[in-house]
């Protein structure tokens, strides 16, 4: 099987780092190799944050670039727009509708642009767009937002739902089991 | 096999932990530091946050003259830090094992360089491994100290932000209780004055060549530095990440000469290499430092001609050099707003910034998540050069400008800085009958670093309580008279304490104390309301720089201010900014 591509893009602390590392140990499991690329440091401090994960039967370099991704999860509509380049042609959006303005956006030296997810939509992109933070809320808590967009993925990946829920089940902390799970649903289910 | 996907830091350290290492002192560094945040939790290893990394060295190296296996970890600038100790460290040995790691940050996701550490390891003439994924941190991480064992020497493991923070799977193994050797007193090795350095120093360049003579073969054999032919058309020579997005981009239609050992390099394998492919590459991020080791061996080699001294590689940059390929994807129609790290919500640094805005202050900075304050809306920072600068340089800065000048400057550090090297640049001020103010921002926490504990807390690596540093009496004990704590939420009482301090002709420290936001130890207020009866639209509040404040329509068509109630925790900061009371309190 060549190499598949999932980009993980929001804002930092977001919580993208997570559902990176659900995944990696999902596809690790199965039997495949896996690469997970992750940013620390500043860039977390509410700036872009991006998260490379990559499965296959032998993955050489951590990162994804432009015209690459067979699935971007996109936490952010902004983030959306500035990560779409890195979508293959053919790939799969699936973008949260949150919006959060950066700095320049708040000073009133940069615009929010309108309508980002319905232009992308456009282009002739397969999106899947779903209220990410709103489900989450359903689901308990604003924190799992991440898992939310986790579920509406996984639909794209054609591996059995029953892994994930295996693999969330055995990762998050045992108080936040129920919670996670739920928000996995609704996101399967969006 | 029992296997792991791991961080490549965390494999370091369980590479590590397998290697029988009894002890480590590191300072934190993106992107070095899970290295010992993942070595303590490791009980059977001792560990610390050392104040810098040249202590961090030293510990480590006083360690391995101890007998024990031993480590630190630093970033690439950390590196200039503790070069004194390398330096000398490489020419007497070692008697336990020593591995030093240290992690460069190609594209500079969070330093202020993008410096190449080959460059002290050819230097110091310290042999130095560099890993490619998880697996071989930990595989590289046990070789290098039998390595050092053997041939007498620290080593330093490469490692980059690629590796660092990428996850990848490791084979898992027991841990080989190597124990403590015996130490037996030895001046001739370990006293380096003149007359023992000339012996070292002989000894060194026939270890040199030792080394090389091992990276042409045993290293080969041992799977450190790889051959794979394919195509006799396009050779490449590579290690670390760069190799990852050259096997990536070409697969089969080269052949590959992966270093695994980058200094030194293999005299006779590069040349055999060479001899047997058409067109040969080097591609590696940042310095031509293996392409430069080619042409002084003869070999004819394309490098930096080719591929950029600058930032980060990727496959694609090997794909658009090398092949005709070319990537196909959409673009989004329109302008997309930047979006740069900005200090978080209730981040204390922004109430102190706030409340010196509009003094006209030259702002002395330095290394830590308040150097997010040199951007827009806040604009507080004049300069900004490595850990501890903003001490000395504003110390330089106002001697050059005379005392006028020293009553509109400040330096900010936060207090893990302080500790590492702005501490000796406040003695120099002090001895030298300086006149500056120094603002230390304490936060109790080494912030953007992920929170590491520091001298200045009061909490070891491991969590235990332990002595702190006095800020205030330790200013007192190197001659500053004048020392002021201040509340950065009190935006009018720091003012006026910093106007006070800035006023005198001689030094003052001011501490801004309060924890970071992030610490779980930190209790929030209520997110503030907005009364829109009294928001006037003013906008006054925007230049606090929050990032959970903006402005929005309301039904009425009036563009208000509005409170992002996921982000704010009350602290306030944008309501001194709001002279008609329309920020509140939450309730």
């Amino acid at each position: 099987m060549s190499v598949k591509n999932i980009l993980i893009v929001g804002v930092g602390g977001q919580g993208t780092l997570l559902a990176s590392k659900l995944m990696g140990k999902c596809f690790m499991n199965i039997g495949y190799d896996v690469k997970v690329s992750e940013v620390h440091g500043m860039s977390q401090r509410g700036g872009s944050v991006v998260t490379y994960v990559r499965y296959g039967e032998k993955v050489y370099s951590p990162v994804i670039e432009k015209g690459e991704a067979d699935i971007i999860i996109s936490f952010e509509q902004l983030e959306s727009a500035r990560w779409l380049p890195y979508l293959k042609k053919g790939g799969v959006l699936i973008s949260s509708t949150q919006r959060i303005d950066p700095m320049p956006v708040i000073m009133g030296k940069a615009e929010y642009p309108e309508d980002i997810l319905a232009k992308i939509r456009e282009k002739g992109v397969e999106l899947v767009e779903l209220d990410a933070l709103g489900l989450a809320l359903e689901a308990g808590t604003a924190k799992c937002a991440n898992i939310v967009l986790l579920g509406a993925a996984v639909r794209f990946l054609g591996i059995d739902k029953e892994m994930w829920v295996d693999i969330i089940k055995s990762t998050v902390p045992p108080k936040t089991i129920d919670v996670n799970l739920k928000a996995f649903e609704l996101g399967y289910m969006a | 096999m029992n296997k792991a996907l791991m961080l490549g830091n965390e494999a370091v350290a369980r590479g590590l932990w397998e290697a029988g290492v009894n002890v480590v002192s590191s300072y934190p560094g993106t992107p070095s530091t899970e290295i010992t945040e993942y070595i303590s939790k490791y009980d059977d290893i001792y560990s610390e946050w050392a104040p810098n990394e040249k202590v961090a060295f030293e510990v480590a190296f006083g360690a391995a003259t101890g007998g024990a296996r031993s480590f630190c970890a630093m970033k690439h600038v950390g590196l200039n830090v503790a070069a004194d100790p390398l330096y000398t460290a490489s020419y007497i040995g070692v008697n336990g094992g020593m591995v030093c790691a240290v992690a460069d940050d190609p594209g500079m996701h969070s330093s202020q360089n993008e410096q190449d550490s080959r460059h002290h390891a050819i230097a110091s003439k310290t042999p130095m491994l560099e890993p490619a994924d998880s697996a071989e941190c930990s595989a590289f991480a046990k070789i290098a100290y039998d390595l050092s064992e053997r041939f007498n020497t620290p080593m330093l493991l490469r490692l980059s932000t690629r590796v660092s923070h990428a996850r990848s799977i490791v084979e898992l193994n027991d841990r080989n209780e190597v124990g403590v050797k015996e130490y037996k007193k030895d001046v001739m090795k370990n006293v380096m004055m003149p007359a023992m350095a000339r012996g070292a120093h002989v000894r060194v360049e026939e270890r040199l060549r030792a080394m090389t003579e091992f990276a042409d073969t045993e290293a080969v054999e041992m799977g450190i530095n790889t051959l794979e032919y394919n195509s006799t058309d396009i050779g490449i020579i590579a290690a670390g990440t760069s190799y990852t997005y050259a096997r990536e981009a070409m697969g089969e239609k080269a052949s590959y000469l992966k270093l695994g050992m980058v200094n030194p390099l293999p005299e006779k394998l590069i040349k055999d290499f060479a001899s047997k492919v058409k067109e040969l590459y080097v591609i590696e991020e940042l310095d031509g430092i293996i392409e430069a080791q080619c042409i002084k061996l003869g070999v004819k080699v394309t490098g930096k001609d080719l591929f950029s001294l600058l930032g980060e590689y990727s496959q694609s940059t090997v794909q658009t050099a090398l092949t005709e390929e070319k990537a196909d994807f959409d673009t989004f129609d329109g302008e997309i707003p930047p979006r740069p790290p900005v200090l978080c919500a209730g981040c204390p640094h922004r109430g102190l910034y706030y409340a010196l805005k509009g003094m006209g202050l030259y702002v002395s900075g330095d290394i830590g998540c308040y150097t997010l304050g040199a951007q827009a809306p806040l604009s507080m920072m004049d300069a900004c050069v490595c850990m501890g600068a903003s001490i000395s340089g504003l110390h330089g800065f106002n001697v050059a400008r005379g005392k006028e000048q020293a009553k509109k400057s400040i330096a900010v550090i936060g207090d893990s800085t302080f500790i590492h090297s702005g501490i000796t640049g406040l003695i120099d001020i002090a001895y030298n009958k300086g006149v500056s103010t120094v603002i230390v921002l304490d936060n109790s926490i080494t912030g953007m670093t992920g929170h590491q504990n520091n001298p200045a807390n009061g909490f070891t690596i491991k969590g235990d309580p332990t002595v702190a540093v006095n800020l205030e009496a330790l200013a007192r004990a190197v001659g500053i008279n004048n020392v002021v704590v201040v509340d950065p939420f009190d935006i009018e009482g720091t003012k006026a304490a910093v106007k006070a301090e800035l006023e005198k002709e001689e030094p003052s420290l001011v501490i801004s104390r309060r924890p970071c936001a992030l610490l779980k130890s930190v209790k929030h207020e209520k997110p503030v309301t907005v009364n829109a009866d009294k928001c006037i639209g003013c906008k006054a509040c925007l230049n606090v720089g929050c990032p959970a404040l903006s402005f929005t329509k309301r039904e009425n068509g009036k563009a208000l201010a509005t409170i992002d109630m996921t982000q704010c925790v009350g602290c306030g900061v944008c309501a001194s900014a709001c002279r008609f009371g329309a920020i509140e309190k939450g309730e």
